[in-house]
């Protein structure tokens, strides 16, 4: 893993602005992630933390600032593309789609993501093990060949974060995959992420579970109000004034 | 099965139709058999874009008018050429003109095709709602342009007359029908190398969940242009002939809402997640529709009809297909109601 | 001579204009608050006129005095429509394909069953007032235009009022904005929609009484105003009643001039390509954020 040495970071987010209408979503946020970081990101409902992802991985579109990924900008990319860049997301709600089963859904990202980069082409048995493979360390693979209607919660949240390392990304962001799961659940997809990061993965997390946050994370980084208000030392930035305030507040 | 056995026997099958009804020797289900293939090509096409990727096109009538008014188009240069065309060009044109008719077909399928590419562009980056009323009005701002192009014979409709023999065929509506088939073949071909190819899956991606689809690494907007333009080309193939068939055509006739209802709900009827689907609606409706129409009247047929599509899109949404699979234990496809 | 052209193709726009918002307005309801594409909505209106043409024909009663009466049964048409879609389609939460197909299926059953039962022939109300016209120095107000006109921008005029100020109203614009809002309400947004949809589908029976005043009805007339009605309602910005109201006097404007200088026939388009603009270049609408 001689990328984790690199000096550049991975993600660069520079004064990065979005409106609705006259609600101000993101107030010039700047963000540097080093490669191989386990990053938490916290913050109220509504300060943005959704905008943000989405604003980085392009379902959104930034009205000011830029996006500097891997080396390339990538504000004004449609968000396929910056998902080839290495770019992946999972979803808050997990998006599954319907009308394939749980292997169909690892093949897609395999198929239009991995297969679309210039000197990779998985042939149909490669694509087939890869499946196996990335279902296996999320612990699905005796689901495989369900319909994802059959998954429990958990089961879609894995399935999610699965079909997001799928497209082999080196940044992952994981957007609240823990809401509504037991102590337990919540452990395994924290350990779950942990060995993802293991594996080379950058990974930012989006979390309301305090526990998991702090477990997870080697850095931790506040949004409220469209603002980022604190960054740094975990530890330390759960002592801040401006967060306990904050969060007290709400 | 592999695609060229698939070809194979899809060949041999409609050869084997042709010499049945070649061998009864009834022009008249030659006239019937023409109509029900022809909405199989329509279902067919407007299957990949509504069935696979979940984009509702309400403007079937418009591309098979596209298609009708194409071969109007070039029939008309056809007999126009004297006053048209420059006096050094005649003697030549005079050669290429009358385009013959499988021509008209390809040309018909790239006007379509360039008009479903501009519609797609314009409007498939919104919600497939606003797709679905874009290809409503496209289909009425078509028709007005039509009727107010009197090149084309305007309102009062224009005369296309069909040679009396073919060479190898004889009668004309027996290569008519001939024609249709092969349009059969394609439409049945290229929907099934569709579904069972990467294509299929992104289309499939689109229907379930554009945002994850987007996210996965799937282009969507390309996806859905590709499925459009495949769709509309069809669609135009399938109006071409048209004009050969009927003699007369008038914009009520090309543009009829018959075609829009019947090319929506014959896939639903029959189920649209795979190509079998479309095939089995169209065979049903269609012929159900040709009986009807010879033993009650015309408009309890087409009452028929959109009951039918009430019916089934409430009760059995999955179509036929979908029941049949319901019946015999087949793997499920597609989510639980 | 031209200028009082001009002038009075402006002012039969803004007549139809009217008319057009009474035509719109359950699509602004159902299609941009609830978000409900009843596509099938200009079939109800056609069956509001044909509800209109028969009782005229044999009592001789005004045709907007039937559309009131009229407006509780189309009101339980709407609730029943509404449970059916809810039962089979809403409630699933996907596959707006189905619903879709749904409603055009409706549209043309409605269609084919007027055809089946009325026949294709042009069919009209005979009402004192139709013939007649006021005149304003160069202007002429047709009344046949100006009476549904005046009814529609009243009715429209009571369903801002209603939407804005009543309880229901703005029980049905919250639920337009955030479902989950209202559910915190202790408000069931279903039976909220339920209301509002039927009130949509009530608004046809008004329309379909005004277009049988203004001009002979078919039963295949309602196709022509599915790209219409949307393009307004589009123009309007989805949900916004008052923008509607000006999109739909736009609308008429834009039309009458194109009939008056360029002949009627090409009149249909002009919506139509409008509405392909406005999808193509400003989504949200005109007056839309």
């Amino acid at each position: 893993m001689t990328d984790i040495h690199t000096a550049a970071p991975l993600l660069e987010i520079e004064q990065l602005g979005k409106r609705f209408g006259g609600f101000v979503a993101l107030d010039g946020v700047n963000l540097s992630v080093p490669r191989g970081q386990r990053l938490g990101l916290i913050g109220p409902n509504g300060s943005g933390k959704s905008t943000l992802v989405n604003c980085i991985c392009g379902a959104l579109q930034n009205e000011t600032g830029s996006i500097t990924f891997d080396g390339i900008k990538v504000d004004g990319m449609v968000a396929h593309q910056r998902t080839r860049q290495g770019l992946a997301r999972s979803f808050q709600l997990p998006r599954p789609f319907r009308s394939m089963t749980v292997a169909e859904n690892i093949r897609v990202p395999l198929l239009y993501t991995v297969n679309a980069r210039p000197g990779t082409h998985l042939s149909q048995s490669e694509l087939d093990d890869r499946c196996m493979e990335l279902l296996k360390l999320v612990t699905l693979d005796a689901k495989a060949r369900k319909y994802t209607t059959d998954l429990t919660q958990v089961e879609m949240r894995k399935l999610e974060l699965a079909r997001a390392m799928a497209a082999e990304p080196k940044l992952l962001i994981a957007d609240e995959s823990m809401a509504g799961l037991s102590h337990s659940e919540v452990e395994d997809i924290v350990a779950l992420l942990i060995r993802m990061n293991e594996r080379g993965v950058t990974i930012i997390m989006i979390e309301h579970i305090m526990r998991a946050v702090m477990t997870f994370s080697q850095r931790l980084v506040v949004l409220v109000s469209g603002k980022k208000i604190a960054d740094g030392e975990p530890a330390d930035v759960i002592q801040n004034k401006e967060v306990v305030g904050a969060y007290l507040g709400q | 099965m592999r695609t060229p056995a698939f070809i194979l026997v899809l060949t041999a099958v409609a050869a084997a139709l042709y010499f049945t009804f070649n061998f009864v020797g009834n022009d008249y289900l030659f006239f019937a058999g023409y109509v029900v293939l022809q909405y199989i090509v329509l279902a067919t096409a407007w299957n990949i874009l509504g069935g696979y990727c979940g984009y509702v096109n309400f403007g079937s009538a418009g591309f098979f008018a596209i298609g009708v008014y194409t071969t109007i188009f070039f029939y008309t240069v056809g007999q126009k050429i004297d006053t048209l065309m420059p006096d050094w060009l005649i003697a030549p044109m005079k050669l290429i003109f009358p385009l013959p008719l499988p021509v008209l077909i390809v040309l018909a399928g790239l006007v379509a095709g360039i008009v479903g590419l501009g519609m797609g562009y314009l409007t498939l980056r919104l919600r497939g709602v606003f797709f679905a009323i874009a290809t409503l009005a496209l289909t009425v701002v078509m028709e007005t342009f039509i009727v107010n192009w009197s090149f084309v014979g305007g309102s009062r409709g224009a005369y296309v007359i069909p040679p009396n023999e073919v060479p190898i065929f004889g009668n004309y509506i027996h290569f008519l029908f001939a024609l249709m088939l092969l349009l059969v073949v394609i439409a049945l071909t290229s929907a099934r190398l569709i579904e069972r190819s990467w294509l299929g899956v992104g289309f499939a991606t689109i229907r379930d969940d554009e945002l994850a689809a987007e996210a996965s690494g799937v282009p969507t907007l390309r996806l859905k242009l590709v499925a459009t333009v495949v769709s509309g080309a069809l669609m135009g193939m399938a109006g071409a002939p048209f004009p050969y068939y009927i003699g007369y055509v008038e914009p009520a006739s090309a543009f009829n809402l018959s075609y829009a209802v019947n090319s929506i709900a014959m896939p639903m009827i029959g189920g649209t997640t795979s190509w079998v689907g479309p095939l089995v609606g169209a065979l049903l409706l269609g012929t159900l529709q040709q009986v009807a129409t010879v033993t009650i009247s015309s408009a309890v047929n087409l009452l028929i009809v959109g009951l039918l599509l009430i019916f089934f899109v409430i009760i059995a949404p999955r179509g036929i297909v979908g029941l049949y699979q319901d019946w015999f234990g087949k793997s499920r496809k597609g989510a639980k109601p | 001579m031209e200028f009082d052209l001009l002038i009075n193709a402006i002012i039969a726009g803004l007549m139809l204009g009217g008319f057009y918002a009474a035509v719109t307005a359950g699509i602004s309801i159902s299609f941009g608050m609830l978000d409900i594409v009843n596509i099938a909505h200009p079939g109800f209106i056609i069956l509001g006129s044909y509800i209109a043409y028969i009782v005229n024909v044999h009592f001789g009663v005004d045709p907007i005095l039937i559309a009131i009466i009229a407006l509780p049964a189309f009101y339980a048409l709407g609730t029943v429509i509404y449970q059916i879609y809810y039962q089979s389609f809403e409630k699933h939460g996907q596959d707006s394909l189905r619903g879709l197909a749904f409603f055009f299926g409706l549209l043309f059953v409605t269609e084919v069953g007027l055809n089946l039962v009325f026949g294709v022939d042009y069919r009209s109300v005979d009402v004192p007032y139709i013939g007649g016209s006021l005149t304003l120095g160069p202007m002429e107000f047709p009344v046949r235009m100006l009476v549904p006109c005046l009814v529609s921008i009243a009715m429209f005029g009571g369903l801002i009022l209603f939407m804005s100020r009543t309880f229901i109203g703005r029980a049905v614009m919250a639920v337009s904005q955030d479902p989950q809002a209202l559910q915190l309400m202790a408000v069931d947004p279903i039976k909220i929609k339920r209301i509002a949809f039927s009130i949509s589908i009530a608004t046809a029976s008004m329309a379909g009484a005004f277009l049988i005043i203004i001009q002979p009805v078919i039963p295949s007339a309602g196709r022509e105003y599915i790209g219409r009605v949307f393009a307004i309602c589009v123009l309007g910005g989805l949900g916004s009643l008052p923008g509607t109201l000006v999109a739909a006097l736009l609308i008429g404007v834009i039309e009458s001039i194109t009939a008056t200088f360029y002949g009627p026939s090409w009149a249909p388009a002009v919506s139509f390509g409008l509405l392909l603009l406005t999808l193509a270049v400003r989504p949200s609408g005109l007056f839309g954020r």
